[in-house]
């Protein structure tokens, strides 16, 4: 049994973006904010911390995770994906982030790092979606700026290049 | 919107979390899933001293068919469920319910035993229990006992669960006929303002509705012509005591009831 206690710090180790990490949590710590605060992975945003809105969305082995209802100390071990691991690399845009950028499916950017790994998440596992598919994924996150159209087309048009092309392209 | 401290185990097996129990008992909670015990904790709803994460528990985390009964463990996550094949042929109300429990996102990690756990009165499967009169397995460290879906749900999240006992399983029986279910919410994945499930028995057929009184409720009636099916939906209606709220009036939830319920109940009837 591994028994934490509330007043100390525990490491926390698991694999980010397919790099091991390490850093303190107390028992409490939210893993939205260890990725955030401990990490320093940015990326992941937080936006109502109950499990409404979607910006925090992440992937725990495998499976779409609300970032703010998960516990760092309950991740320990796991393998963790967060929009830092999208891009093929630091000066290039994955198919989806450049479906989201030709379509203006962003503008503040706030809901778009969990909307993004819902969506890469789902394209993986359903190469061919019809919109209606894609509606009901997206019911998960909120975006207050762009009415939703723009992101369903993002990725309609991702998921059809998808099929196309196993190469990434690089937006340079 | 941060938790309250607590103490946080990672229950290594059963036994460890029923000790944990038995010693905290009200000031210990189990973490399943935590799609609603983390919202809980993060609004500091809930302020327990000690969290029984029980998610690594391999024994936990098993469907079963038996008899036609078919028995989820505690850790069986609601997207474990809705994937697996034998959904639709042994519990064709789930496979129905489930997309209507929460998101793709918080179902991946949300279990069954946790839905029911928490006892949202609006929630999908409470109501897919008492439609289908399943059975909720409760465990302390002296004994085991089942407790009947109709006296698991004592009110709005509370249930007939002691501080001490894990739930460790859920079992529904297979409906032998058909069964219907439909929702009306705000959006997909919204609370329910008015949830119906029917399923077809013996001798007619049951009714079972969430999201208007306190706890799920079912109504159990023979095959009914027209204006008695009427009449019996709309004395339902009324006996479940719908209340005015943001969401929706009481009004406007009766007639959903009688409205959704027609439906379903001549559809299962068929
Ligand atoms: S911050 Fe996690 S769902 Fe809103
Ligand atoms: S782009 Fe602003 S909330 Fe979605």
């Amino acid at each position: 049994m591994t028994r934490l206690s509330a007043d100390g710090r525990h490491p926390v180790r698991f694999k980010l973006n397919g790099r091991p990490v390490e850093a303190e949590a107390e028992p409490r710590m939210l893993l939205s904010d260890f990725l955030r605060q401990q990490i320093g992975a940015t990326g992941t945003h937080v936006g109502c911390e109950h499990g409404v809105c979607g910006a925090c969305t992440v992937i725990v082995d495998g499976m779409l995770t609300r970032s703010c209802l998960t516990l760092a100390a309950q991740v320990d071990g796991c393998e963790i994906q967060t929009v830092e691991g999208l891009a093929p690399s630091p000066d290039r845009l994955g198919i989806l982030q450049q479906a989201f950028r030709r379509n203006h499916a962003l503008q503040c950017g706030f809901c778009t790092a969990g909307i993004l790994m819902s969506l890469d998440h789902y394209l993986r596992r359903h190469p061919a979606p019809s919109e209606a598919d894609i509606r009901d994924l997206l019911s998960g996150h909120l975006c207050r700026c762009t009415g939703y159209t723009p992101i369903v087309k993002a990725a309609l048009e991702a998921a059809a290049e998808l099929a196309t092309t196993t190469q990434e392209k690089s937006d340079a | 919107m941060k938790p309250a401290a607590f103490d946080y185990v990672r229950a290594e097996s059963v036994n460890e979390v029923l000790e944990g129990l038995s010693k905290e008992g009200g000031n210990a909670r189990v973490l399943a899933g935590g799609q609603s015990l983390m919202a809980m904790l993060n609004m500091r709803l809930a302020k327990p001293r000690l969290l029984i994460d029980i998610m690594r528990l391999k024994e936990l985390n098993r469907i079963e068919e038996q008899a036609g009964v078919v028995t989820i463990g505690a850790g069986v996550r609601q997207a474990a469920l809705l994937a697996w094949p034998e959904l639709a042929r042994t519990l064709p109300l789930l496979a129905l319910a489930l997309p209507w429990v929460g998101h793709v996102q918080t179902r991946s990690r949300g279990t069954i035993c946790g839905s029911l756990a928490h006892a949202d009165p609006s929630a999908e499967m409470p109501l897919a229990l008492i439609a289908l009169g399943g059975e909720v397995h409760l465990r302390n460290a002296r004994r085991r006992r089942r407790v009947a879906a109709s006296e698991f749900f004592l009110g709005m999240m509370a249930t007939a669960r002691a501080e001490d006992e894990l739930i460790e399983a859920v079992s529904f029986p297979s409906p032998g006929g058909g069964c219907a279910f439909r929702e009306v919410a705000r959006r997909h994945g919204d609370f329910a303002i008015v949830a119906c499930a029917a399923v077809a028995t013996p001798k007619g057929v049951r009714l079972a509705v969430g999201g208007v009184a306190d706890v799920p409720m079912a109504r159990d009636w023979p095959r009914l012509d027209r204006s008695a099916l009427d009449d019996a939906l709309n004395g339902f209606a009324y006996e479940l005591n719908a209340r005015d709220d943001v969401h929706a009036t009481a009004r406007y939830r009766r007639d959903l009831v009688r409205i959704i319920g027609r439906d379903l109940v001549r559809e299962v009837l068929q």
